[in-house]
């Protein structure tokens, strides 16, 4: 199977480079992760980052035929030869498929996420019933690999103003608990021209993300509630 | 070469569930602390859990801390110490309501109170019924955990070296721990992390075999370090196959979906395990299932044109529950073996799973080993939790959702050992001259190492190695053998060559060192279960087919010099419970 792969080493390259790599597959190889663990066998020098290998680490997010996904759970039989492999784009490269997910983290610790409840602890657990711990599905699944906010033009264009939409995501999870009682500093945390209101609900997250998730919908139900204060 | 360093009160390698309840602890106490990982936090393989936290909460039906203990000890062959057990299951509803103050989303019962499902081998009073003691959060409870205790700690501002991998334990000639050396994966740069109590939470190693559940960052790095640093490793022998990884891709199916109310067919649509234990059926632990399952592949049931794989079959429950409370399985399912598990059975077949021996600890954290007279010395300044521990609550077989609790009871226990131990110990030891010598030394041959063997090509062999020499039956030759070939495959390991010598973001180098810690961990496995004539939990011998208490009823310890073995005494004395006296175990 024929692949061309973005390289890139600061430590030797000047500039990246788009190698092609023809490798013989086993029979058991499914998964483009199968392939690329293939071809670092011949070729060690081939850096990417991996894991858990089903989908729920976020490790290996990359740019498949154009399009974010993860390796381990993008069938090899869906991909159009040869299969062009870039690191996700809009974030520094530090070798090869590796991208610098710096400012990506930065702005999921900027909506404070945590749970906040200033409450006396109970003794047992704070009670929640299913259809208030229904609202968080959709939401507390997200694995942090950045295939979305990396989906995203207004996240090229302005990554240190506006939070994306994986952060935006997560901000509405703890909007959404029934627990937690900073709905109102959450909400002025994003009440800002590009943190929240850059997103154009041009929807390449909800495209782009791997578990099927959707930051849009969630990033609406924001913009909803900063209406409603409002008025 | 003179390394840089860096000083603090604690430093922390591995950033899964319990390198993350103990960060937690100890940066909420104020201490200098540094949490060392390979991967960013969230990408731990504590992620990968599914069916959840063992906890006697009694939300569904009535249970007792008594009955957890009753059941891991009868879950571990009675090879678990009985006082860490105790420990574990009687903290361990407090661990849990802590984690949903900390905004687990757990699932929720109609009056809002934590949802439970039933796991292999809990049992309602002493091995009755089973019992609804799996607290969790659809199946994907590691996953929600994980992410909840990093979210804690980004509260607690807890200082994270992220992409930094540890290399070796630094030791002083007393014995005592002063930190590791380890590596920043970005930059290639290496450091002294210089610390007066250093925890080990690195993990597990299910890597050594060709077949495993476990994500490729499980490489044993902690085991392989102390191993390096004359700490012995415990228990090495007992490595559990999970009974439902999806055939030939490994990938785990929780034991939730039989807690949910699926079970195992043979090829003639049989329900076997209904053969093998007749009270708790396809819910009896784990390596009970995995050696009927075995067994029946063997005598040619099983299923699929080579016979070699069962079926775990749960279309008959409603695709509301499968969505609600097994919705990554269905992914799972589809994605990896081609199934829509609402119509089909899914192929499954026995996988390891889990290591249940370790790095020697006590139940507070403590690393010990045999010093004199005393089995078990406290080393100053080491501690382990997690799966890289034997403390040993798991013994011969672990019982599912008994990890995560695991995580969160001993990753607290072991912090708070530390917070105490520095607090009497003010002071800072200097590091001895040669701190840094065997890292600068593995780093040296790697980067002028010639003509030897790839390190994919070494690592293959030692993983075909112990998947046909260490697997679900062990047999007297092939174990004899298994011992020869790893010691030879220790010694290639040792020559293994890589091409790559960028300084940046070099994972053929990080591959390589990984495989030096690894190949200890093979050794010691092999080397540990081709001693022990008897089978118990995990081990099955087919020249001992009983469990043997009395000459075996003690505990292995591996040490690297030499493939020297010693054995210690089982703690059969609880903290305040009554001893669990060892008896025949049937499910």
């Amino acid at each position: 199977m024929r692949f061309r792969i973005f390289r890139y080493d600061p430590d030797k390259d000047e500039k990246p480079t788009m190698q092609d790599y023809d490798v013989r597959l086993d029979p058991h190889d499914r998964m483009l992760l199968d392939a690329l663990i293939r071809i670092k066998e011949q070729d060690d020098t081939l850096s990417l980052r991996r894991s858990c290998r089903e989908g729920v680490c976020g490790s290996d997010a990359m740019n498949i035929n154009g399009k974010n996904g993860l390796a381990c759970i993008t069938k090899l039989v869906d991909l159009k030869e040869p299969v062009e492999l870039r690191p996700l784009p809009g974030l520094p490269v530090i070798r090869d498929l590796i991208v610098d997910m710096s400012q990506f983290f930065k702005q999921y610790h900027s909506i404070k996420p945590y749970l906040v409840n200033d409450d006396p602890v109970p003794e047992k657990e704070r009670l929640q019933s299913p259809q208030e711990r229904e609202e968080l599905d959709g939401l507390y699944e997200c694995i942090l690999c950045a295939c979305c906010s990396t989906a995203c033009p207004s996240f090229w264009w302005n990554p240190d103003k506006f939070v994306g939409p994986a952060g935006l995501l997560q901000a509405y999870r703890f909007i959404a608990d029934s627990r937690d009682q900073a709905t109102g500093e959450r909400l002025d945390n994003l009440e800002d021209p590009y943190r929240l209101f850059r997103c154009h609900s041009i929807m390449n997250c909800v495209d782009a993300c791997p578990k099927h998730l959707n930051p849009t919908r969630a990033i609406g139900k924001i913009k909803e509630l900063m209406v409603k204060r409002s008025v | 070469m003179a390394l840089a360093k860096r000083s603090f009160d604690a430093v922390v390698v591995g950033a899964g569930g319990a390198g993350l309840r103990a960060a937690l602890q100890l940066s909420e106490s104020g201490l200098s602390v540094a949490v060392l990982s390979k991967v960013f936090p969230t990408r731990s393989h504590t992620v990968a859990a599914q069916g959840g936290i063992g906890a006697a909460l009694g939300n569904m039906d009535e249970d007792s801390w008594l009955w957890h203990m009753y059941d891991t000890v009868k879950g571990s062959d009675w090879l678990g110490d009985q006082d860490a057990i105790e420990f574990m299951c009687r903290e361990a509803p407090k661990l849990v309501y802590e984690l949903e103050h900390f905004g687990m989303p757990f699932d929720r019962n109609e009056n809002g109170t934590v949802y439970q499902r039933p796991f292999g081998g809990h049992s309602q009073n002493f091995g009755q019924r089973p019992v609804q003691r799996s607290c969790c959060a659809a199946d994907r409870t590691g996953h929600a955990m994980l992410h909840t205790l990093y979210q804690r700690n980004v509260r607690a501002h807890t200082q994270f070296f992220v992409e930094w991998m540890a290399l070796d334990l630094v030791r002083d000639s007393s014995g005592q721990v002063l930190g590791v050396t380890a590596l920043e994966m970005e930059t290639g740069e290496v450091m002294i992390l210089h610390a007066r109590a250093t925890l080990f939470a690195t993990g597990g190693a299910g890597r050594i075999f060709a077949s495993t559940t476990n994500a490729f960052i499980c490489t044993g790095d902690g085991l392989g370090m102390a191993a390096r640093a004359g700490i012995p490793l415990e228990d090495m022998e007992f490595w559990q196959f999970h009974p439902t990884g999806v055939a030939g891709a490994g990938v785990l199916i929780t034991e939730g979906v039989r807690g949910e109310g699926g079970y195992l067919l043979n090829k003639d649509g049989e329900r076997f395990m209904e053969r093998y234990a007749p009270t708790m059926k396809d819910l009896a632990s784990r390596d009970v299932v995995s050696r009927a399952m075995a067994t029946e592949i063997k005598e040619g049931r099983g299923a699929g044109s080579h016979g070699d794989y069962l079926l775990l079959k749960l279309n008959h429950l409603e695709a509301e529950v499968i969505d609600k409370r097994l919705p990554g399985i269905r992914e799972i399912a589809k994605k990896f073996a081609n199934v829509d598990p609402v119509k089909d059975p899914i192929p499954v077949v026995p996988t390891v799973h889990y290591m249940m021996g370790g790095i020697p600890a006590n139940y507070r954290g403590e690393v010990v080993v045999p010093q004199g007279s005393n089995p078990e010395a406290v080393v100053p300044g080491f501690y382990a939790a997690g799966e890289c521990a034997c403390a040993s609550v798991h013994g011969a077989n672990r019982l599912g959702t008994n990890s995560l609790t695991d995580l969160l009871v001993f990753g607290k226990a072991a912090a708070e050992s530390m917070i105490k131990f520095l607090k009497e110990n003010p002071g800072r030891k200097d590091l001895p001259k040669d701190a840094a010598e065997r890292t600068v030394s593995r780093l040296a041959r790697l980067d002028n190492q010639k003509n030897g063997e790839s390190v994919a090509e070494v690592a293959t062999e030692m993983r075909r190695t112990m998947q046909s020499h260490c697997g679900v039956f062990r047999f007297p030759d092939t174990l004899v053998e298994g011992v020869k070939k790893i010691r030879g495959i220790a010694d290639r390991a040792s020559r293994a060559q890589i091409k790559d010598k960028s300084r940046v973001f070099n994972t053929a180098r990080l591959e390589a060192l990984e495989l030096d810690n690894l190949i200890e961990v093979a050794r010691a496995s092999m080397v540990s279960a081709e001693a022990r004539k008897e089978s118990r939990g995990a081990h099955d011998r087919s020249d001992h087919h009983q469990r043997d208490d009395v000459n075996w009823l003690k505990h292995t310890l591996w040490y690297k010099d030499g493939d020297r073995l010693e054995y210690k005494p089982v703690h059969m004395k609880p903290l305040t419970a009554r001893t669990i006296e060892p008896k025949v175990r049937t499910y």
